[in-house]
């Protein structure tokens, strides 16, 4: 069972691999990924770097190329896999059919796992990107444990799961909100809510005022834990109530699955977090690599650590976890 | 320009859906698009009412598709999608891959709905090569992108081998989830919904605090606040555009197609309300309303 995680710059990875990832997933310095966000990514140069590193510490490279390729700058993204090929990156993440394609045919030796964004949640949909040669695919948040059973045990496809961080709680790769509020979505843009549309304001009423292109995301009364505005997590108003009506800015946390996640052979756990700090990516990562430790060396007989979780809490979206979609009464 | 009626989003009792496609067979639309794509649990209408409409519609002279669900997350769901697919009479909407999966295997023709995610010529081309006979645009998208897209060489040799449609009257379908968020507005469990949302025949608006429309929630999917309106862009269509879908409103559906009609030439443009919104198409912001130059003053 693989431990994948997260990076966004060098730092981010020097730390995931010192920390016992077994993989880093990265993004490039453009729209190509769904990360796209300023400062954050590897430029072109340390691509090659990034793959020395990784190797250097036993861990595989993964690219991210997930988000969806324009008419006219295809090539762009074109490019963008050419340029890992000759890096030497392990496994091309991709979401596009036209980039699946390309690849099958120009590089067939790569390695290529199906995207989240592609939103692949049932068998036939996995079925669907067999012809592009995928020999993995990264399932949405969306599906509950029973679900995450079923298809590990009806198809014969190496899967890999969300295990911890922001939770989406819409199928990835099919949520237009932030495309509505914004004009940039995370299929076009590659960016989901853009700090350039954020405004905080104070209201006369002295609260504390978050807007996403204008509209009021959520207001904050004092002492009150002030969220990024993602528009999906904010307060709004429907019938008479007030409250998180599409869901609460909180974390996905799985250690409690992982035994089960163990036992119906999920290949990898997908730390989420690129835009997340070199220090969050090691803290995360040594959680996660001992919880998984634990496991293997006992897997009739794992119990989450007090110590793992109170961690895992102190670094989630509102100081708050949950097992989301995978527990079916979230939904 | 042909008029389609996209498949009705919400849900509708048995007899308001019946008679709403007896108005459609008696209408001028010339596609009419049938079917759940939202919740399976909307069980009003099953395969054999559906397939009932479909062939009063075709005798109407329509040219039926059987559109399919969205979001699939339990084997059932493909197996009762199977179904659809082996119907052996009428043309499917697919609206995830699942479904193209199981027509290619069959070598059937499809239409590719808005939820799949096809931005580029060459998506394009591969979904051509798989049998798509019409390609419905993400709802996401601008003229500009259109007809970038439409330009391209990868795609200008096979333009007459696909129609292209866009969604023009309606709200948007904007997402989908596990979560029902109708059954969550009623702090009901999804399990336990009691299918409340046949209680919402246009959704449940979500206000900011400051009462702006947001989003409408529709069961599993949220739409877009404003309904999104592009009567007055109908001449900006022309040689892009070869479907025009028109979503089913809870009333009045079959007067905007005849004002949609009126318009295709820019002819009697309409001004658009507070409510309206034509930002995508715009290259805007999907909650942008601009309006059209003959009623900028």
């Amino acid at each position: 069972m693989e431990l994948l995680c997260p990076a966004g710059s060098m730092p981010a990875l020097k730390a995931a691999v010192e920390n016992g990832a077994d993989a880093v997933y990265v993004g490039l310095k453009d729209d190509t990924n769904a990360r796209h966000f300023a400062g954050l990514n590897l430029a072109d140069g340390k691509l090659q770097d990034a793959v020395q590193l990784a190797h250097q510490h036993g861990a595989k490279l993964h690219l991210a190329i997930n988000t969806f390729a324009h008419p006219a700058g295809w090539v762009r993204w074109q490019s963008a896999i050419d340029r890992a090929v000759e890096a030497g990156v392990d496994v091309l993440i991709v979401a596009d059919i036209s980039l699946l394609a390309y690849i099958a045919e120009q590089y067939p030796h790569i390695e290529r796992h199906l995207s989240v964004q592609a939103s692949a949640t049932n068998a036939a949909a996995i079925d669907f990107y067999r012809q592009f040669g995928v020999s993995r695919v990264v399932l949405p948040r969306v599906l509950s444990m029973a679900q995450v059973r079923t298809l590990a045990r009806t198809c014969s496809m190496d899967l890999e799961v969300f295990a911890f961080g922001s939770l989406c709680i819409m199928a990835e790769g099919r949520c237009y909100l932030s495309s509505y509020m914004t004009g940039e979505s995370p299929n076009t843009a590659g960016a989901c809510s853009p700090a350039a549309y954020v405004r905080w304001q104070e209201n006369s009423q002295g609260q504390l005022e978050s807007r996403l292109n204008g509209v009021l995301i959520d207001r904050f009364a004092d002492g009150e834990n002030a969220g990024y505005p993602t528009l999906c997590k904010g307060r709004f108003q429907v019938g008479d109530s007030v409250y998180h009506a599409l869901e609460e800015p909180t974390s996905l946390n799985t250690l409690s699955l992982l035994p089960e996640l163990y036992r119906e052979g999920i290949v990898s756990l997908k730390i989420e977090g690129r835009q997340r700090s070199p220090a969050y990516v090691a803290q995360i990562t040594r959680v996660w690599r001992q919880a998984i430790d634990t496991l293997l060396a006992a897997p009739d007989d794992f119990h989450v650590a007090e110590a793992w979780d109170s961690v895992l809490a102190s670094l989630s979206e509102g100081s708050q976890t949950t097992l989301g979609a995978y527990h079916r009464k979230w939904k | 320009m042909k008029y389609s009626l996209g498949a009705i989003q919400y849900y509708w009792p048995k007899a308001d859906v019946v008679s709403f496609y007896r108005d459609a067979a008696d209408s001028d639309v010339d596609i009419v698009y049938l079917g759940e794509t939202v919740c399976s649990k909307r069980t009003e209408l099953r395969y054999t009412d559906y397939l009932q409409i479909a062939h009063q519609l075709r005798e109407a002279g329509k040219q039926v598709c059987l559109s399919t669900m969205t979001l699939l997350e339990a084997p059932a769901l493909i197996r009762e999608l199977s179904r659809y697919v082996d119907n052996g009479e009428f043309v499917i909407e697919a609206n995830d891959v699942g479904a193209i999966h199981l027509l290619q295997e069959r070598h059937l023709p499809f239409v590719s709905g808005a939820a799949i995610n096809c931005y580029n010529q060459y998506t394009l081309r591969q979904l051509l090569s798989m049998g798509m006979q019409r390609w419905v645009m993400p709802v996401e998208l601008s003229r500009d992108w259109l007809s970038e897209l439409l330009a391209q060489e990868a795609v200008k040799d096979v333009r007459g081998c696909f129609e292209t449609e866009v969604f023009a009257l309606g709200h948007l379908p904007l997402a989908w989830s596990a979560r029902c968020f109708t059954a969550r507005s009623e702090n009901r469990a999804k399990d336990e919904c009691e299918l409340c949302c046949i209680n919402y025949p246009s959704g449940r608006p979500v206000l900011s605090q400051d009462g702006t429309t947001v989003f409408v929630l529709n069961g599993i999917q949220t739409q877009s606040g404003l309904r999104y309106n592009l009567i007055n862009q109908l001449s900006s269509m022309a040689g892009l555009v070869d479907v025009v879908r028109l979503s089913p409103q809870k009333s009045g559906t079959f007067d905007w197609l005849a004002r949609f009609r009126a318009n295709e030439f820019g002819q009697a443009p309409m001004p658009l309300q507070a409510d309206d919104t034509n930002g995508y198409w715009m290259k805007l912001a999907g909650m942008t309303l601009e309006q059209s130059e003959h009623y900028e003053q």
